[in-house]
C-alpha cells in the first residue's frame, strides 16, 4: 500500500468504494431496516400495513406499533412447529449432501489436474440450469405414472402392501432439497481435501494405521473446516427455501420459506410476514455463528 | 554535494521503529550498498527514497531537492523490485518502454532506446516475448533494463538477486557489476548477504534495529568493523574477552585472561584499563605442529576441538589453555592431504602483532 | 490405495447419475410425442414449436433478457468497484454489506424489498424493482471473482508502475483494468446467468405486470405442465452451459498468463 498521503489518494478511495456503498445501504440496509420495523406494525384493513398515526376521521381502529406479531406467532403451536421441521429438513438435507459429497470430493481433490478441473465443471453444470427445472425433473421422476413409482410399487405389492404416492411428500421435499443444493457441499469439501498434504496419510500408515484409522484420525479432522462451509452453504439456504416444498410437497409439508411467501402474497398480513422473516433472519445468524465457531474451535485443537 | 542525503530520518509504525535517525550520503556514480539481517529498516529506507513512505521526521534530498510531498511516479529514481514486477500482460519490449512512454518520449526514440537497453542485457531478440515465457535470470535482466532505461538519478535494487540459485546468482553479481560501470548510474542496493555487499559495493552502509552501524568501502567494514556487531555480521570472527595495559600510537598491548600478553593494533580513543574483546578473523590466524617455533608476536598452545572441511580450506576449532575458542583457516593445498590435524592434536596457534582489533563497545 | 480407490469411484458415478439423470430425463421428454412425461412415444419437435408460438412465453423471455443485461451491467460496474475497494482498502463495512446478501436465504432479500418499495418508495413492483433486486445479490458474486483476482496477483506491480512514471489513475486504466479484465467479464457472465435463472427474488418483486421466465415456467409447472416445460428448460439449460463454458475458460486464461504470486527465496 502506498502512503503518500496525498488528496488524491482519499478521493479514488472515496470514489471507488462510495457508489456500491451507497446502492448497498439504499437497497438493502433500508430495506432490512423496515422489515424489523414493520413486524412491529399492525396490519391494514385490506392488507398491508395500518398507518402509524390514526387519520382524522378514524377515532377506532389498531395503529402505531406492537408486538402483536410475534405473540401471534407464539399463539398457536403450528406456527413453532413449522420452525422446527424447517430445521429438522435443513439438518437431514445438510447430513444427506455431506454423505454423498465426501467420496466425490475425496476422488476429485486425488485426481490430476486436468481430471480434475473437468470433474469440478461437471458438478457445477447441473447448477447452471434453471433451479426450477431441477425441481421440475423429479416431479417426472416421482409422478405416480413415472417408470420409478411403477416399479416400486410393484415390489410393494408382491408384499402386500399399499401403492405408495412418491411425490407430494416429506420424502420429495428432501430428494428435491439434496438434489438442489449438493453442488454447495462438494466445492468447499474438494477446495478444503486438495490441500490436505499427502505425506501426512503416508506417516501415518508408516507408524501403523489402516486406511479407517487414516480417514478418521487424519483425513477427517483436517477436513472440518470444508466439511463447516459446506454444510453452511447447504443448511442456511434450505432454512429459507420455499419453492421446492410448494412444487414436490403436499399440503402438510409447508416450511418457514411458504409462510412468509403466503403472508406476502396470499393473506397479506405484512407485520406477520415480517416477524416470520426476522425469525428466520436470526435463525439464520446462529447458524451461521455457531458454524463459525465450531470450525474454529475444532481448527485449533486437532493440530495433527 | 552529495547526489542523495538521508538527514536524520526517523520512521515508526506504532511502537515500533523502523528506522531511527539515519543520515546517509550518497555520492553520483557510487554502488553503494545498504546490508543488514532481516528488519533491520533497510527496506523501509528504500521506500522511502522511492517515495512509497513517508519519513516521521527528517528529509531526503535528491540534488539538493527535498522529496517530500513528491509521490514516486514524479521523483527521478526507479526501483528494481525483488519479485521483479513485470507487467505480465505486456511483451518485454512494452515493459521496457513503459517508462519512457510515462516520460511521453517519441516512439522512435522509444524504439531505439528500448532496443539499446535490451542489447545491454544480453537479451537482443526478446522484444517479443511476454514476461511468463522468460526464466528468472531472464526476468532479472528484462527488469533492470526497465529501470534503466529512462536514465533515472538513482537506481535502487531490492534483494533482486533474492530468488536466484547460487551460480547464477555469481553470474548476475558480475553483470551488475559491470552494468553500473559501463552506464554510469548510481545504484543504492539493499541486501542481507553480506557476501554480496562485499563483492559488488563501493561503499556498504551496515545497518542494524534503524540504525547506521558502519559505513565504509568493504575492505574497512571487513578489516576494522567499528563494534561487535558489525564484526559478527561480516566474515567469521573469533573474540576473546581483553583488557587494556598499553595503549601506544604504534600498538596496543592486551591481557587475555588466562592466556597472557597479547600485542594488537593500534586504536583511537582506547585507553589504559579499558575493557573489551580481542577479535580476529580466522585467516589471520596460524595454526601449527607443536615442534615449529613461531616466529610470530602471539603466540599460544592450544588443542584442536573440531574442524570444518569445504574443500579449499578447513576451518579448525582449537581450545586454548584458557578455555577459550579460536578459529583457525588453513588452506588445503597439499594434493591428497585433506587435513593436516585431528581433533584432540596439540597445536599451537599464533598471529602476527599487527592482526586482529580491538573492540571496546559493550555487547 | 487402488482398491479404495475403486469404492471411491463407484460412489463418484452414482453421484454424478444422481446429478444428471433427471436433467437428461428432463431434456429427452421434451422431444416426447406425448403430452404426459411418462413414456416415450416417439420424437417431435412439437414442443418447441409450441413455445415460439406462445407469446406469453416469447414476452417473458424478452423481459428476462433485458432484466438480465440490466442487473448484471450493473452488478459488474459496482461489484468490480467493490472488490477492488475491499482488495485495496481494509475496509469492515463495505464486505459485509457486499457478502450478505449472497450468504442470506433469497427469500429475505425479496421480502424486504418488496417492503421497502410498497412501503416507503411507493414505487409499483416491475422491472425497475427486479433488475435492483437482482443487482443488489450479483454484486458479491462480482465483488468474490474481482477480489480473488486481485489476491493472486503480485502487489509490487501497481507500484511498479508507479515507480516508472504513471500516475495513479495511469496505473488503474493500463495495469490494473486490463489483468482483473478477465475476472469482470467472469463476473457479468455469472451475473447474467444467475438473473436469468433467478425465482426467488423476482417471485416476490415483479409485482403484477409484466411476464418473467422463470416465473412463467412456475405457473406452468403448478397449473398446466405439458411438455413445454421441458422445451424451455432445455434452452435454458443450453444458454447458461454456454455461458458458463466462457466464464470458465476465462478465468483459466487469465491465470495462464504466468501472473501467479511469484516465488521469493528468503
Amino acid at each position: 500500500m502506498i502512503k503518500d498521503g496525498t488528496k488524491e489518494k482519499q478521493l479514488a478511495r472515496l470514489l471507488v468504494s462510495g457508489p456500491p456503498l451507497l446502492f448497498l445501504i439504499v437497497f438493502f440496509v433500508a430495506p432490512s431496516l423496515i422489515m424489523i420495523l414493520t413486524s412491529f406494525r399492525f396490519p391494514g384493513e385490506f392488507g398491508g400495513l395500518a398507518p402509524v398515526t390514526p387519520p382524522s376521521d378514524k377515532a377506532i381502529g389498531e395503529y402505531g406499533f406492537t408486538s402483536d406479531a410475534y405473540q401471534f406467532f407464539f399463539s398457536d403451536f403450528i406456527y413453532t412447529e413449522i420452525f422446527l421441521k424447517s430445521f429438522a429438513v435443513a439438518f437431514g438435507t445438510t447430513l444427506i449432501c455431506l454423505i454423498l459429497a465426501y467420496p466425490l470430493a475425496v476422488l476429485i481433490a486425488r485426481s490430476r489436474k486436468h481430471l480434475r478441473n473437468l470433474m469440478v465443471l461437471l458438478v457445477i453444470l447441473p447448477f447452471a440450469s434453471n433451479f426450477l427445472i431441477r425441481i421440475y425433473a423429479w416431479m417426472i421422476i416421482l409422478g405416480p405414472e413415472s417408470a420409478l413409482s411403477h416399479f416400486l410399487n410393484t415390489v410393494l405389492g408382491a408384499f402386500g402392501i399399499a401403492p405408495v404416492t412418491l411425490l407430494f411428500s416429506p420424502f420429495a421435499v428432501l430428494v428435491g432439497m439434496v438434489y438442489v443444493h449438493l453442488p454447495f457441499m462438494v466445492l468447499p469439501l474438494y477446495t478444503n481435501l486438495e490441500k490436505h498434504d499427502p505425506s501426512l496419510l503416508d506417516a501415518a500408515q508408516d507408524l501403523g494405521a489402516n486406511s479407517w484409522q487414516r480417514f478418521w484420525r487424519v483425513t477427517w479432522p483436517l477436513s472440518l473446516p470444508g466439511v463447516f462451509s459446506g454444510s453452511a452453504l447447504v443448511f442456511i439456504p434450505v432454512l429459507g427455501m420455499f419453492a421446492v416444498p410448494d412444487i414436490l410437497g403436499g399440503t402438510g409439508d409447508i416450511l418457514i420459506g411458504n409462510l412468509i411467501k403466503d403472508q406476502f402474497l396470499g393473506t397479506r398480513d405484512w407485520p406477520f410476514g415480517s416477524a416470520l422473516s426476522i425469525m428466520l433472519t436470526l435463525a439464520v445468524l446462529s447458524v451461521a455463528g455457531l458454524t463459525t465457531w465450531f470450525a474454529r474451535s475444532a481448527t485449533g485443537q486437532r493440530a495433527i | 554535494m552529495a547526489l542523495l542525503e538521508i538527514r536524520n530520518v526517523t520512521r515508526r509504525f506504532g511502537s515500533y521503529t523502523a528506522v531511527d535517525n539515519v543520515s546517509i550520503d550518497v555520492e553520483a556514480g557510487e554502488f553503494f550498498t545498504l546490508l543488514g539481517p532481516s528488519g533491520c529498516g533497510k527496506t523501509t529506507l528504500l521506500r522511502m527514497i522511492a517515495g512509497f513512505d513517508l519519513p516521521d521526521s527528517g528529509q531526503i534530498l535528491l540534488d539538493g531537492k527535498d522529496m517530500v510531498g513528491i509521490p514516486p511516479e514524479k521523483r527521478p529514481v526507479h526501483t528494481v523490485f525483488q519479485t521483479y514486477a513485470l507487467f505480465p500482460h505486456m511483451t518485454v519490449a512494452d515493459n521496457i518502454a513503459f517508462p519512457l512512454k510515462m516520460a511521453g518520449k517519441a516512439p522512435q526514440e522509444i524504439k531505439k532506446r528500448v532496443n539499446e537497453l535490451l542489447e545491454r542485457v544480453h537479451l537482443p531478440n526478446f522484444g517479443n516475448r511476454f514476461p511468463h515465457e522468460l526464466s528468472g535470470g531472464q526476468k532479472q535482466r528484462v527488469a533492470f533494463a526497465r529501470g534503466l532505461v529512462n536514465r533515472p538519478r538513482l537506481l535502487l535494487l531490492d534483494e533482486p538477486l533474492g530468488a536466484l540459485d547460487a551460480k547464477l546468482r555469481e553470474e548476475m553479481q558480475i553483470e551488475l557489476i559491470n552494468l553500473q560501470k559501463e552506464i554510469g548510474i548510481t545504484f543504492i542496493f539493499v541486501t542481507h548477504a553480506q557476501d554480496e555487499a562485499l563483492a559488488l559495493s563501493h561503499r556498504i552502509a551496515v545497518m542494524n534495529r534503524g540504525n547506521v552501524e558502519q559505513i565504509d568501502e568493504p575492505s574497512k567494514i571487513y578489516s576494522a568493523p567499528r563494534n561487535h556487531f558489525v564484526a559478527d555480521f561480516i566474515g567469521k570472527i573469533s573474540v576473546m574477552n581483553a583488557a587494556v595495559m598499553e595503549a601506544a600510537p604504534s600498538h596496543l598491548k592486551l591481557a587475555i585472561e588466562g592466556l597472557g600478553e597479547v600485542t594488537a593494533p593500534a586504536r583511537e580513543g582506547v585507553e589504559v584499563g579499558d575493557k573489551g574483546v580481542l577479535a580476529i578473523r580466522p585467516e589471520q590466524v596460524r595454526i601449527s605442529h607443536p615442534s615449529n617455533e613461531s616466529q610470530l608476536k602471539n603466540h599460544f598452545r592450544g588443542k584442536v576441538h573440531d574442524f570444518l572441511y569445504v574443500g579449499d580450506v578447513t576451518t579448525y576449532i582449537v581450545e586454548l589453555v584458557n578455555g577459550a575458542y579460536i578459529e583457525a583457516l588453513l588452506p588445503n593445498s597439499a594434493p591428497g592431504r585433506a587435513k593436516f590435524f585431528e581433533v584432540d592434536d596439540e597445536v599451537t596457534i599464533s598471529w602476527r602483532h599487527d592482526a586482529g582489533i580491538f573492540l571496546n563497545d559493550p555487547q | 490405495m487402488k482398491r479404495g480407490n475403486l469404492w471411491l469411484w463407484f460412489a463418484a458415478v452414482l453421484v454424478y447419475a444422481f446429478l444428471y439423470i433427471p436433467l437428461i430425463i428432463v431434456v429427452l421428454y421434451s422431444f416426447n410425442d406425448f403430452r404426459l412425461n411418462a413414456e416415450w412415444v416417439g420424437f417431435t419437435l412439437f414442443w418447441y414449436k409450441a413455445l415460439f408460438n406462445n407469446t406469453e412465453m416469447l414476452l417473458a423471455a424478452r423481459n428476462s433478457l433485458i432484466i438480465a443485461l440490466c442487473a448484471s451491467f450493473c452488478a459488474t460496474l459496482l461489484g468490480t468497484m467493490s472488490g477492488l475497494a475491499i482488495h485495496r482498502y481494509k475496509l469492515k463495512v463495505l464486505p459485509v454489506l457486499v457478502f450478505t446478501p449472497v450468504a442470506m436465504p433469497e427469500i429475505l432479500l425479496g421480502v424486504s424489498i418488496l417492503l421497502f418499495f410498497l412501503q416507503v418508495l411507493n414505487f409499483t413492483l416491475g422491472m425497475v424493482s427486479i433488475i435492483i433486486a437482482h443487482t443488489t445479490f450479483c454484486i458479491g458474486f462480482v465483488a468474490i471473482i474481482v477480489r480473488a483476482r486481485l489476491q493472486g496477483m503480485d502487489e509490487s506491480i501497481f507500484e511498479a508502475a508507479r515507480d516508472l512514471g504513471a500516475s495513479p489513475w495511469q496505473t488503474f486504466r493500463l495495469v490494473t483494468l486490463p489483468l482483473i479484465m478477465p475476472a469482470v467479464v467472469a463476473g457479468a457472465l455469472m451475473s447474467f446467468t444467475l438473473s436469468i435463472d433467478d425465482f426467488v427474488i423476482t417471485f416476490f418483486t415483479k409485482g403484477v405486470g409484466e411476464p418473467i421466465l422463470p416465473i412463467q415456467i412456475y405457473t406452468m409447472i403448478k397449473v398446466a405442465v405439458t411438455p413445454e416445460v421441458n422445451a424451455i428448460s432445455t434452452l435454458l439449460m443450453l444458454l447458461t452451459l454456454v455461458m458458463i463454458i466462457i466464464a470458465a475458460r476465462l478465468e483459466s486464461n487469465g491465470s495462464s498468463e504466468g501472473n501467479a504470486k511469484p516465488h521469493t527465496a528468503e
